[in-house]
């Protein structure tokens, strides 16, 4: 059996099953739903940092220009929501795009540029200014679309996507290609690999992951305001969970989520300065014990991890 | 109008340098991204505020105060942290994710001690030492009010910052340049490897880099409340992203080009600030982006960009 096939009939079908049965077992449908959020936010984190090396700090960029693109096109011309979902991808890549030029940096100022680049659009699409389409800093009402279980089905399509995207780079020559990238680019280059090719195709394909997500949270929420969907903390927990895990595999970000947001559900809400203390101590001993994720302590053994 | 957008720019400039001008420091001596730098600028005001609500002094004295803990503070995190995370695959890349947690761990620890509510200090505390010392050797009232420049008024904490500032980039250029500590500092900023191979203490010159780093953000905290209005325990990531931009403006891993992207963002930032008011938020980001496309390597730097 080739490694592709195995890896979809032991990780992705089970993790889609799982995801599809569990709301009619458990009552907490928001918390599934953020559950499967996060698992696209995190694989397609993976997409562009493990297996490219680029730190998107600003990820959650795609995500709220995906959300307000939804929001745009069902309040301005009343389409139904899987369109404006669509939409929301496209809003994404089209982000993406105009960020490409940010690929020609390279480490700490690439992710900082990339920090800026999600902050000035959310203060942008937050601009008093801009009240007519954006409805500014006020929050916008999409009470029309309002279907959390239709919503809740569309992100695990969207998940099988990602996953799907990921288990291909994991057993293709593109994504051998884009590690060979990410490692030495100049090698790679000689060897034959379009290095900017490579670069702006897992760029946009993680753009859009994030720009689709984007879309769905805003169909599943309805209200919202810019400060929610261009909160840091998406584009912080994604590499968070990524990296907790281990990047540049199919079960690390999957790993990372499903035992750090867990976690974090467990803790629960009631005293935030605690709970951020705990995270912020779980992120520096995460870096400074475990860099390479959990998945590095079979690495470590010699046993392959997929 | 222009001239008060242009000279309140200028003080602004010149307090916004001294802001990024330890996060340059730091980053240009260890290739490490402080994402906690802001937070080390919210505890400084913190030690002005407490320094304030103990003693009941002058604001002033919390300077050197504030610069000698968090010198000692820096060089005892570099010896915790630095070490570990340099021998690990990629640290410029995970110094980033290892200092958003410190900053995270920094903001808790102050919102339990300190609570969420903003805090400010009376503007007409800062100085007061300048007037008692003008009272008793010439005599004559204890003057308060707004500072004249160019016909203008202008608060006289924007003032007193502002020539703070001068004075520490003075001080850091002395240290640079005229200094034994501070040559080797330039060597190992320039070519960290070859600085080890020729025998320099690669070590102790960064501890000291990133002491001094963390003391220069603290001094600046110190007049954070009173060029901000106000300060809480959140303040830290935004004048993260704020130090950023001016660093980068000026150029990465050349502290005194901050000087220079300073002046040029706090002119720029007044400008907007005049003109076009509900633009001015975006003004930060879309000038980094910018310098960063068109010249990553800042207004006085070399080529640093890689591929």
């Amino acid at each position: 059996m080739p490694n592709a096939v195995k890896h979809v009939l032991f990780i992705l079908v089970p993790l889609i099953a799982v995801f599809a049965v569990l709301p009619g077992l458990y009552q907490n449908h928001l918390l599934l739903f953020n559950f499967v959020t996060f698992l696209i936010l995190a694989q397609g984190v993976n997409i562009i940092y493990g297996f490219t090396g680029y730190l998107p700090f600003g990820y959650v960029g795609f995500f709220g220009a995906g959300a307000y693109g939804f929001a745009v096109l069902v309040m301005h011309y009343q389409s139904p929501a899987l369109v404006a979902v669509l939409a929301a991808g496209l809003v994404g890549v089209l982000l993406g795009l105009l960020l490409t030029p940010l690929l020609r940096l390279s480490g700490a100022y690439f992710a900082i540029a990339n920090l800026a680049a999600s902050l000035a659009v959310l203060h942008l699409v937050a601009n008093p200014a801009l009240e007519g389409i954006t409805k500014g800093p006020y929050g916008v009402s999409l009470t029309g679309t309002f279907n959390p279980s239709h919503a809740y089905y569309a992100a695990l399509v969207v998940l099988t996507l990602t996953v799907g995207g990921v288990v291909f780079l994991k057993n293709s020559s593109f994504g051998l290609a884009l590690q060979a990238v990410r490692e030495d680019s100049v090698s790679a280059s000689m060897a034959g690999v379009n290095v900017v090719k490579m670069r702006i195709a897992a760029w946009l394909a993680s753009a859009l992951v994030a720009g689709l997500a984007g879309g769905i949270y805003a169909w599943y929420v309805s209200v919202f305001y810019p400060d929610n969907v261009f909160s840091g903390e998406f584009s912080i927990f994604a590499i968070v969970f990524a990296l907790f895990g281990g990047v540049a595999t199919i079960s690390g970000p999957i790993i990372g989520v499903l035992i750090l947001y867990g976690v974090y559900n467990l803790i629960g809400f009631t005293t935030p300065q605690y709970f951020q203390l705990i995270y912020g101590l779980l992120i520096m001993g995460l870096v400074l014990f475990l860099p390479a994720g959990l998945v590095s302590l079979a690495t470590r053994r010699g046993w392959h991890v997929p | 109008m222009l001239t008060y957008a242009l000279v309140a720019g200028v003080l602004f400039g010149l307090y916004f340098s001294l802001v990024g001008m330890g996060l340059n420091l730091v980053f240009g001596v260890m290739r490490i991204v402080n994402l906690a730098h802001g937070d080390v600028l919210m505890l400084g005001a913190f030690v002005a505020l407490g320094v304030v609500a103990l003693a009941g002094i002058d604001p002033l004295f919390a300077v050197p105060l504030a610069f000698m803990v968090f010198l000692l503070v820096g060089m005892l995190l570099y010896w915790v942290l630095v070490p570990r995370l340099q021998g690990s695959a990629n640290p410029e890349m995970l110094s980033i994710i290892l200092f958003f947690g410190l900053s995270q761990v920094v903001e808790a620890i102050t919102t339990i001690f300190a609570g969420t509510s903003e805090r400010s200090i009376q503007s007409r505390l800062l100085g007061t030492v300048f007037s008692t010392i003008k009272v008793q050797l010439f005599g004559g009232k204890p003057e308060t009010g707004p500072i004249r420049i160019l016909g203008q008024g202008f608060p006289a904490p924007w003032v007193i910052a502002a020539g703070t500032s001068l004075v520490a980039i003075g001080l850091v250029y002395v240290y640079l340049y005229r200094t034994r500590l501070g040559t080797l500092t330039r060597a190992v900023m320039s070519r960290r490897d070859e600085a080890l191979a020729s025998g320099i203490d690669v070590d102790r010159v960064s501890a000291a880099a990133f002491g001094i780093g963390l003391g220069l953000a603290a001094v600046a905290g110190v007049f954070a409340p009173f060029m901000f209005g106000s300060i809480t325990p959140a303040f830290g990531a935004d004048a993260t992203v704020t130090s950023f931009a001016i660093v980068v403006l000026g150029s990465l891993g050349n502290p005194l080009g901050t000087a220079l992207g300073g002046v040029v963002y706090g002119v720029c930032y007044m400008l907007v600030q005049t003109y076009l008011s509900s633009w001015a938020d975006l003004l930060p980001y879309v000038l980094l982006i910018l310098i960063l496309l068109l010249r990553p390597s800042g207004l006085l730097g070399r080529r640093v960009r890689v591929a």
